[in-house]
């Protein structure tokens, strides 16, 4: 049957169709649907992990133990898994293990752009790189085939575009693999020196064997056209490089890119005259096949950065883009991302933006959003976790000045159980007097809803212990710890003065839920009153002082003709922080 | 056939991704090969959204190239301005007369220009589509994207695909009736 998947489903589907037992990720656009689809199958055990080093490291023990098993994530979430990922390559498997990376050629919601292409080569394992929907599901099941015929772990690399955009696949029905059977073998799995230097020898021999299978696997195949120009490419590139020269090129589509096949990869560039390589972000084809004594065009002509969409390739190599409408541009407003209304984050940048003798640090989710006007409330954003961290270094070094700056850590409920408990654990044990705000929304938020290990539920929407953050900052020995309502302005003013003031360090949790959040039972018995008001302006009250504006709300505008504020009524959720700013009192509770 | 490239766009919660949803399953079940692009994550939050559809007998690219649509269907007015590049010189617009303020209007940094819609039909053919008064007359504002969808439909001729069954296959029961009847004021609306 022919279905309409994105890259993401198909990675799912084939997984699921390869018999996969465990699958384990951290949510991170764009990555996140492969778990989210993995977990609909009741056949397979799915779980959203603390991070990324969790998640893999519950793929390799499911691997050991017999299963086949998949770990998926976001770029950057390889970093956070690059531990147990090389010495993982020295063990091997016992089920096949297989590792997805979605990386993000033109950052669209990340804070850089790795090319994680070369993790398979620092780290020794055999990479897939599939260009479509199609290839997803094939490679996947390909790659559970080859990890457990050479006894590795595979990577799949991804981006965006393959992963968000949606193509037709033909799908299979699913085979069950059995576990496989276990029992101790101290020389495989126990990586001590003395193991570690007899496995390492025994990767390098496998690295041969791998490299011979790149040479005759169908997944990296020439295509002889006209012989002038010859492009050598992987992933989403060949179908962009497919649109703009047709069949007027030659091409090597590799799909399989550690090992890569050199002999083919030699075969292909003596027979054209002018080799093009085009792909995303680092030039890792282009090192390979100039050290194989060629001289390709690669980076001198195509970008470093961003997608080489057919509009790119087409400016680099023929001068100029399709034919376009030409008009005054002038007009148009930009559009940046803004928290949502009912945002229960904005209390909170409001309040804190209007501190300017302080250092925020910040992390990754939509409250990196407080660095954005009007709240201009962000000083750093750098990792996972970081902001607590960041901000306990920062605060011993100003501690060394006269007049030492305050820092401030914030960070959400799951990026807190990511890794900034660990960041919070050395804020305990080395006392650097941080004040530290958890912004609980009661949900991971910015990657469209996934639950935690504070939501109290799987990600098969079944209930679990809940983990309360009030209770675990207690038991790290934090003495002043508060949990607060971020659209009560002054209650959070009123513990920001006083937490600011200590020599020690604190912790505030604000707690109210994500305005786009589907509501859990619990949730409807804890925010009983939550997004059901509505607020309305008094304009014979409103002065046109604008002051509400800095509540950066889209559902606030400011009405040029009446020169008074204005309540969009259909995106007005209530939170009230608008109504708190006003000087005026003028924004009032709708009657209902 | 030479493919098609139908640009979708708007704000981030209009519903384009169900309205292209539609249209792409539609579109595969007529037995054209599709391919459909859509950016997820952080830049979306109420930020500038599109949904990039192509079909045709063979698709290679999934993404649509500035000068490569035949139609741009805007949910938003200024969003119609902002993509105009990306349609063909000889390609149309539809566009839904809908403005949401962005963020630089809300805080009276910059202007919502009056006179976008006229500034369009300066460089190409228009069609204003009331969709939100007509949603709303249907008795749901969300209905909107639906509209537009049928809007789309028509100015592409793909009329003869059984879009009533597709409704019905994929929305929730409560919502056919409506979402039925919205997908024909839009197909309606268009010339």
């Amino acid at each position: 049957m022919k279905k309409l998947l994105t890259g993401d489903e198909a990675i799912a589907r084939g997984a699921y169709e390869a018999g996969v037992h465990f699958a384990a990720a951290y949510p991170g656009t764009p990555s996140t649907e492969i778990l989210e689809n993995l977990a609909q199958y009741k056949e397979v055990y799915a779980e959203w992990s603390p991070n990324e080093k969790v998640a893999l490291e519950g793929a390799i023990g499911a691997s050991i133990a017999g299963g086949r098993s998949i770990a998926s994530m976001k770029h950057v979430g390889l970093n956070v898994a690059a531990d147990p990922l090389f010495t993982f390559v020295y063990t091997g498997v016992n089920g096949g293990a297989v590792i997805v990376t979605a990386d993000e050629p033109a950052m669209y919601s990340s804070q850089n752009e790795q090319d994680n292409r070369n993790y398979a080569k620092a780290a020794k394992l055999p990479m897939l790189e599939p260009a479509d929907s199609q290839e997803c599901l094939d490679m996947v099941k390909l790659a559970f085939e080859i990890s457990e015929s050479f006894d590795t772990p595979v990577l799949m690399r991804l981006t965006t575009r393959v992963c968000h955009a949606k193509s037709l696949v033909q799908c299979g029905e699913r085979q069950e693999v059995p576990i496989r059977e276990y029992h101790r073998q101290m020389d495989k799995y126990v990586c001590v020196p003395a193991v570690s230097r007899k496995l390492r020898i025994k990767l390098a021999q496998r690295l041969k064997k791998l490299a011979a299978y790149s040479e005759q696997t169908p997944i990296n195949f020439a295509q002889y056209n006209d012989l002038k120009v010859g492009v050598i490419t992987s992933g989403d590139c060949y179908f962009y490089a497919q649109e703009v020269f047709g069949d007027t090129v030659s091409y090597l589509k590799l799909g399989m890119t550690n090992p890569l096949p050199v002999n083919l990869i030699r075969e292909f560039c003596q027979k054209v005259e002018k080799i093009y390589i085009i792909e995303e972000n680092d030039p890792y084809l282009e090192e390979a096949v100039r050290q194989l004594g060629f001289a390709p065009i690669g980076q001198e002509l195509f970008p470093y950065t961003g997608e080489l969409t057919p509009e790119v390739i087409r400016q680099a190599v023929f001068g100029q883009v399709l034919p376009t409408i030409e008009y005054d541009q002038s007009k148009i407003v930009g559009r940046p991302p803004t928290l949502c209304a009912g945002c229960p984050h904005r209390g909170f940048f409001y309040e804190i933006g209007r501190r300017k003798d302080i250092m925020v640090c910040g992390d990754i989710g939509c409250y990196a959003l407080g660095s954005a006007k009007p709240f201009n409330a962000i000083d750093t954003t750098i990792c996972m976790g970081a902001s607590i961290s960041m901000g306990h270094g920062a605060q011993k070094i100003f501690k060394l000045g006269e007049k030492p700056t305050k820092v401030v850590s914030v960070l959400g409920d799951s990026t807190f159980f990511h890794t900034g408990i660990n960041s919070l654990i050395n804020v305990a044990y080395n006392q650097s007097s941080t004040v530290n705000i958890i912004l609980d929304n009661r949900i991971t938020g910015m990657t469209g809803h996934q639950e935690n290990p504070g939501s109290g539920y799987t990600v098969k929407g079944e209930p679990t212990n809940l983990i309360d953050i009030e209770t675990l900052v207690k038991a790290l020995g934090f003495r002043h710890v508060r949990t607060v309502d971020p659209n009560d302005l002054t209650l959070l003013k009123e513990t920001l003065d006083a937490f600011l003031d200590l020599d020690e360090p604190s912790v505030i949790i604000t707690r109210w839920p994500c305005a786009l959040k589907k509501f859990s039972k619990e949730d409807k018995e804890e925010f009983r009153d939550a997004f059901c008001q509505k607020y309305v302006v008094d304009t014979e009250t409103c002065i046109g002082c604008r002051i509400c504006m800095r509540a950066g709300c889209p559902a606030l505008s400011f009405d040029q003709e009446t020169k008074k504020a204005k309540v969009d009524k259909v995106q007005c959720l209530g939170c009230g922080v608008c109504a708190q700013i006003c000087p005026k009192k003028a924004i009032k509770k709708e009657d209902k | 056939m030479t493919t098609k490239s139908v640009l979708l766009v708007g704000v981030g919660g209009q519903g384009t991704i169900l309205a292209s949803k539609l249209l792409t399953t539609g579109l595969m079940q007529a037995g054209y090969d599709v391919k459909m692009s859509e950016i997820h994550g952080m830049s979306q939050r109420g930020g500038s959204v599109s949904s990039q559809v192509r079909y045709g007998e063979k698709v290679l690219s999934p993404v649509i190239e500035p000068g490569g649509a035949d139609i741009l269907v805007s949910f938003e007015v200024m969003e119609a301005l902002r993509w105009l590049n990306y349609l063909k010189p000889t390609g149309k617009v539809i566009v839904n007369q809908y403005q949401l303020p962005p963020m630089p209007v809300i805080t009276g940094e910059a202007v919502y220009a009056a006179d976008i819609i006229e500034d369009l039909r300066a460089h190409a053919d228009v069609t204003v589509v009331n969709a939100a008064a007509i949603a709303s007359e249907l008795g749901n504002p969300k209905a909107m994207n639906i509209v537009l969808l049928g809007a789309i439909i028509k100015a592409m001729q793909l009329t003869d695909i059984d879009w009533e069954q597709l409704i019905r296959e994929t929305v929730k029961p409560a919502f056919v009736d409506l979402n039925i009847k919205a997908v024909h004021r839009g197909m309606e609306a268009v010339e």
